[in-house]
């Protein structure tokens, strides 16, 4: 199919009506309403980085930019932990891994937003009540501070998430060189050894992948957290993502918004490019 | 290796398992319960086997309706994404220029926008059209889901030798005969997985639809559930049965594609 032919265009044609209609253009929309102080109604007027000025003296924008990346940090830790634990455990030779592996991987076939609402119920009366049951006063009101709405959404998302990145690592656990982890046995290296020399270096590609995923998964949360602490209590919680929703269609500050969503745009393809870098370039030195 | 090793690791698998169900178990036993049990007993099984709070729940949401509104939209939405971005993903994979080569990249760098980046001028732009509404819901669904979907499929058809294309033109097939008879049946895996992250996105998607389709009538599940969701906070028994008829469909369809689900996810995240 050469670029001059008309079944070349007609192939293509309607991806790329429908990506520039609802991407490319809404992009440059965006940058450019991000330079004037348009309310969503009038036509605004040019102002300059004025936008940009004010997001620098802006704390409500920062503290959610600084919970998010916390928030970020803790939940690829944890999720990858749990996703190699699990896929550990479902790999090795037991009769329930199938079983296993489809109760893991279930919370993530159900959308955010519900999970989000079920484990509201866990957090405020099921955590409450087992605290009255077993005397510990510090599972009651979870949610209501700063601190357990952070470890809720991690914990939500962990739960949520780590199934998913178990059956990234699985794909890579089951192609790993049986020989090699016989030989190790045989040359009498212990669980640890075999994983810290054998298993480790060579799921090194799934930790790309699933690092890629986790980061931006949890750095554009918003179902979630919507639905689980709403961004309170007084929008401690409140994550990027919902900032943003908030500042547009909460405060009709529409310019303002998008001049933070640029922004937003550039801390996600930033760090995405650069743990992509880093994570090839770790992989083929390993 | 001793055989004692498997049963420790099957046996910690097996609590971890109900440990993972645990969320499930405490939603569907306490949605059994009146508002007054809930209030008094979170972790005990209910006193009787009672399906009110289900049943007012199902006529709250207006659960047929909500559901059917979800069908129509995810199918529509994901038959077109399968359509329209395998037939783009050949024209990319058959054609190797310069001009494939920047459209590819114009595709594949577009995943990394964030939906908040193009959120408010895309409302602006589709409100000031009188597009708001369904059409132009699967319309953006489209637009958002062709990114993933054309990496994927160009991926495999790269695999696919052009010989077979040259057999089905000696045969007298046009570009498009030779793509809907020849190719398309051979991408059939790819097309299982496609169709499965694109459905299981456009499903549970909350934030797009609340956007573009919220009027009464037209919610889909998780739209509908916000708001249900909202005017029974302090009924716990209401929205945990509310909660659990939504789950309901999504549990239905994995026990039935469990392995194609898995396998899918598989395939899409580490192609």
């Amino acid at each position: 199919m050469r670029t001059r032919d008309l079944s070349y265009w007609l192939f293509l044609a309607p991806v790329l009506i429908a990506l520039t209609l609802v991407v490319i253009v809404p992009l440059l929309f965006g940058v450019y309403y991000s330079f004037t102080d348009w309310n969503g109604i009038t036509s605004g007027n040019f102002v300059g980085f004025d936008n940009y000025i004010k997001m620098l003296h802006d704390d409500e924008f920062g503290k959610s930019l600084w919970f998010t990346v916390k928030f970020s940090v803790a939940s690829i830790i944890l999720i990858n932990v749990i996703g190699l634990s699990l896929a550990l455990v479902v790999t090795s030779k037991i009769k329930t891994s199938k079983f296993l592996r489809t109760i893991f991987f279930m919370p993530n076939l159900i959308g955010g937003l519900i999970l989000g609402f079920i484990w509201q119920f866990i957090f405020i009366k099921v955590f409450a009540s087992v605290g009255d049951v077993i005397g510990v006063e510090a599972l009651k009101g979870w949610l209501s501070t700063t601190q357990t709405g952070f470890w809720g959404l991690v914990i939500l998302m962990s739960w949520q998430m780590s199934g998913y990145i178990m059956v990234i690592y699985i794909a890579y656990l089951e192609g790993l060189p049986q020989e090699l982890l016989e030989a190790a046995d045989i040359d009498g290296a212990n669980a640890f050894q075999r994983f810290r020399y054998i298993i480790f270096p060579l799921v090194a590609p799934a930790f790309t992948v699933s690092m890629f995923l986790t980061l931006s998964n949890s750095f554009k949360l918003y179902d979630q957290n919507l639905s689980l602490t709403g961004g309170g209590p007084f929008k401690s919680t409140q994550m990027v993502a919902m900032e943003i929703f908030q500042t547009a269609f909460g405060e009709n500050q529409m310019a303002y918004a998008q001049a933070k969503a640029v922004i937003f745009f550039v801390i996600v393809a930033i760090i995405s490019l650069t743990q992509v870098y880093f994570s090839k370039k770790r992989e083929v030195e390993m | 290796m001793g055989r004692k090793k498997y049963y420790i690791i099957e046996i910690i698998g097996v609590i971890l398992a109900l440990l993972w169900l645990s969320p499930f178990y405490l939603m569907i036993v306490n949605s059994l319960k009146s508002k007054k049990e809930i209030f008094t007993d979170v972790l005990k099984l209910p006193k009787a086997f009672n399906l009110d709070n289900y049943i007012e729940a199902f006529n709250q949401l207006e659960f047929i309706k909500t559901f059917l509104n979800s069908l129509l939209i995810t199918v529509i939405s994901v038959a077109i994404i399968i359509i329209f971005s395998s037939m783009a993903a050949y024209a990319l994979s058959r054609n190797k220029g310069k001009m494939s080569g920047v459209l590819f990249f114009i595709f594949v760098a577009a995943m990394l926008i964030p939906f908040q980046s193009v959120m408010i001028p895309l409302v602006t732009i589709f409100g000031k059209f009188q597009m708001l509404n369904r059409i132009g819901l699967i319309f953006m669904y489209l637009g958002f889901g062709s990114s993933l979907s054309i990496f994927l499929y160009h991926g495999t058809l790269n695999g696919i030798p052009k010989t077979l294309d040259e057999a089905a033109k000696m045969d007298g097939c046009n570009k498009f005969q030779t793509f809907w008879y020849i190719i398309f049946p051979m991408l059939k895996p790819i097309t299982v997985t496609v169709g499965i992250l694109n459905t299981i996105w456009i499903w549970n998607d909350y934030l797009l639809p609340s956007l573009v389709i919220n009027q009464e009538g037209m919610q889909t599940i998780p739209l509908r559930m916000f708001f249900f969701f909202g005017e029974y906070t302090k009924q716990w028994h209401l929205a945990l049965a509310g909660l659990t008829i939504a789950i309901i469909p999504v549990i239905i369809g994995y026990f039935f594609a469990q392995r194609e689900i898995i396998k899918g996810i598989s395939d899409g995240a580490v192609k």
